[in-house]
């Protein structure tokens, strides 16, 4: 097992490797590199301009060096002023030694943002506790549901509820965010007005029931049905088993089977799939972050895609490469512990 | 001058009636689907159950909204009428006295017209984008799943590396328009297209091998086609002048087929493990087959049932991928009347107008719903077997 995990998580780090390089490629190209230029300078740049200053701040070095240096195994060379003869920071709002040093994602320094003007990690940490906040209400919602919904439906095969119910999931995953997002907002904000459309007074004054729901509800809905579907085909899986029937011609009721028997296999399948759900809910938080202007890591991570703030691009991808990893790994490692007859070589 | 109105019942009269092709298009479709139920195989099956008489119905009411969009449509998708800015359902424009149906949006274009016409992008790049991933995940996985060992360990880590990209962050690096300025779509636009040329080419070579007549034509033919094809889609270059394509929407459906594949790859790799353990795989190895006859004769015939099935998924999946683009502006034009697109345009004014935005989302949920209920139907029809 240890050599397992061990195994994997060497794969993970190579990933990892690989994924930062070919973001960090696809970030220096050079028109990104102009936008970015564009975006701190002004619009009627010219080119020298541009170009003066991206040699000025380093983004003409060879590409492995740079990539070394922000990974952390190259030293960064302070900016020396030429007039001056002195260091000063590449950017006033982000601290920078004045000797050559290591400084890196390895030394735990993540950069400096040029959208938000500050470091990559205060924006960075921050955002991603508010989106843990609503991931949390998300999974919260959507597991019980979801695996209600299965099992309900996949206890007694072929009857009414099962096919209302296998019709409903279907329908919900048939309704990306952007979609629920639009109907729920226009039902319970335009038209009851029970709920709010924007989620961005949560930042501030904290999250309210007016405030949160709707946002939890778009993420929940397109999830429920794929956990469901799956939690059903596992159920009805289970309920053909032959000790399901020793159980019910034992003289055991129904609704105890179900429970005590068929419940605890029938949900190692949905944790898999649980766990895996998390790459989808990546997309999903973007999506709904964005339509509801949540400040969280969906939102952080469109506002530095748009303005190709190249460190916090950086930083949100490592971020969210290292999440669908690690569900990946608890995913697999998890399967092993619930399911005695699946032992990892 | 004030825009007349025409009510609730009118419009909903008013819809019915411009959809007139759809619904003669989709009556002879079902009434031949019935008639001949029988002979139609799998097809044919699919009309046993009410999930998946929907789906067939729900997917060629949009396949016929496409083909005859511009008889459905009154008006021109992208022309303004100044004056029907935000005009709510139902209004009558003024000059020509044909109705906005669903009202006017923003920059007083029909929500109807646009919502029809939308249908054609989607309808056409989904499909296409899913059968390029169908052939580049078949194409790997095929030699992976059967060779397993090193080739496998490649393959299926490279697969990974694309998975483990959130969907998102790998759109807003491929699809940017600065992008478009590199190489790099082209790039893998050339070796994305390469794939269906040596798919076919492969399947006819293993299968004609020693029968030169058939094998002149079949892979004459691929490589006629397939080369004129290439050369119009990545260099623009296609001789006749037919096949073109869009910077940007090779753009787009470079990134989809890029994120999609990986998945198909998974898929076919772990049914190509299942069935080479099989008795006839063992047979024909045992009669000396190439290894290439056996994945492409033997195994992938055997494979289509779960290959159908994610197809018509993954084809629902896409749309919703194109949709995600739109919603943040990526890759398509910004006038582009695509569903999605319409849904970010709409959804920034939901405070004052609800009518442009309803359209474009219950579009493309019904599509994404008619391919589930299909991939449903198949899966139960399949099952039964």
């Amino acid at each position: 097992m240890l050599a397992f995990i061990l195994r994997r998580l060497g794969t993970m780090v190579l990933t990892m490797f690989c994924l930062t390089m070919v973001v960090f490629f696809m970030i220096n190209l050079e028109p990104n590199l102009r936008k970015l230029a564009i975006s701190q300078l002004d619009m009627r740049s010219s080119d020298a301009h541009i170009e003066s200053w991206l040699t000025k701040n380093g983004y003409r070095q060879n590409f492995f060096l740079r990539y070394g240096q922000w990974l952390g195994v190259v030293q960064k060379q302070p900016n020396i002023d030429p007039d001056t003869g002195k260091a000063v920071p590449r950017f006033s709002y982000c601290n920078e030694p004045a000797e050559p040093h290591y400084g890196g994602i390895l030394q735990g320094d993540f950069g400096c943002s040029t959208k938000f003007k500050t470091t990559v990690a205060s924006k960075l940490f921050p955002a991603l506790g508010a989106t843990g906040i609503l991931m949390f209400w998300v999974m919260a919602t959507m597991v019980p549901i979801a695996l209600l919904i299965g099992i309900l439906a996949g206890m007694r095969e072929g009857t009414r509820t099962d096919r209302t119910l296998s019709v409903a999931s279907i329908a919900t995953t048939a309704t990306p965010e952007y979609v629920s997002g639009i109907i729920f907002t226009v039902i319970f904000a335009s038209w009851l007005g029970w709920l709010n459309g924007s989620a961005a007074s949560a930042t501030g004054q904290g999250i309210t029931f007016y405030n949160f729901t709707l946002p939890v509800m778009t993420m929940a809905i397109y999830g429920i049905g794929y956990i469901a579907r799956m939690t059903r085909a596992s159920m009805v899986e289970v309920m053909t088993q032959q000790y399901i029937r020793t159980a019910r011609l034992k003289g055991l009721s129904f609704s105890n089977v179900v429970i005590k028997h068929a419940l605890r296999n029938a949900l190692i399948a949905p944790f898999t799939v649980i766990m895996l759900q998390f790459p989808w809910l990546l997309t999903g938080v973007v999506i709904v972050e964005t339509m509801f202007r949540y400040q969280g890591f969906g939102y952080t991570l469109v506002e530095a895609a748009q303005n190709n703030d190249i460190d916090l691009l950086l930083g949100c991808s490592l971020v969210s490469v290292l999440i669908v990893l690690m569900t990946q790994l608890i995913s697999d490692i998890g399967y092993a512990y619930l399911n005695p007859r699946i032992r990892v070589q | 001058m004030g825009i007349e109105y025409i009510g609730a019942f009118q419009v909903v009269l008013g819809v019915i009636a411009r959809f007139w092709p759809v619904w003669l298009g989709l009556a002879i479709m079902l009434t031949l689907s019935f008639t001949f139920k029988k002979k139609l195989g799998l097809y044919g099956q699919l009309f046993d159950s009410g999930v998946g008489i929907a789906g067939v119905a729900i997917c060629f009411f949009w396949l016929f909204t496409a083909i005859f969009a511009s008889t459905i449509a009154p008006f021109d998708p992208l022309g303004q009428v100044a004056i029907m800015k935000d005009a709510l359902p139902g209004a009558i424009e003024p000059a020509s006295h044909k109705i906005y149906l669903f009202g006017g949006d923003k920059l007083a274009r029909d929500v109807f017209s646009r919502m029809v016409f939308g249908s054609q992008i989607v309808l056409i790049i989904a499909p296409a984008a899913t059968a390029f991933a169908l052939m580049v995940g078949i194409t790997l996985g095929l030699p992976a799943g059967y060779y397993g060992g090193r080739i496998d360990s490649v393959l299926s880590f490279l697969a990974n590396l694309v998975l483990a990209f959130p969907v998102i962050l790998l759109f807003y690096l491929l699809v940017t328009p600065g992008i478009m300025d590199t190489p790099i779509p082209y790039g893998l636009a050339g070796l994305f297209f390469l794939f269906p040329i040596i798919f076919f080419a492969t399947l006819f070579w293993t299968r004609f091998k020693d029968r030169p007549d058939k094998l002149y034509l079949t892979l004459g033919l691929t490589l006629v086609l397939g080369f004129w094809v290439y050369a119009g889609l990545v260099f623009n270059a296609d001789p006749l002048g037919i096949v073109s394509i869009e910077p940007n929407q090779l753009n787009i459906f470079v990134a989809v087929v890029f994120a999609s594949s990986p998945g198909v790859f998974r898929i076919v790799r772990g049914l190509v493990m299942d069935i080479k353990t099989r008795d006839y795989v063992a047979a024909a190895q045992t009669r000396g087959e190439s290894p290439w006859y056996i994945m492409l004769w033997e195994i992938l015939p055997n494979a289509r049932g779960p290959l159908i099935v994610d197809a018509c998924l993954r084809i629902g999946y896409t749309t919703i991928l194109l949709g995600t683009l739109g919603y943040f502006g990526l890759g398509l034009a910004p006038e582009s009347p695509d569903w999605g697109t319409a849904i970010k345009d709409a959804s920034r004014l939901l405070r004052s107008f609800i009518h442009p935005a309803l359209p474009p989302t219950i579009a493309l949920m019904s599509f994404v719903l008619g391919l589930n209920l299909l991939a449903d139907a198949l899966r139960e029809q399949s099952m039964k077997d």
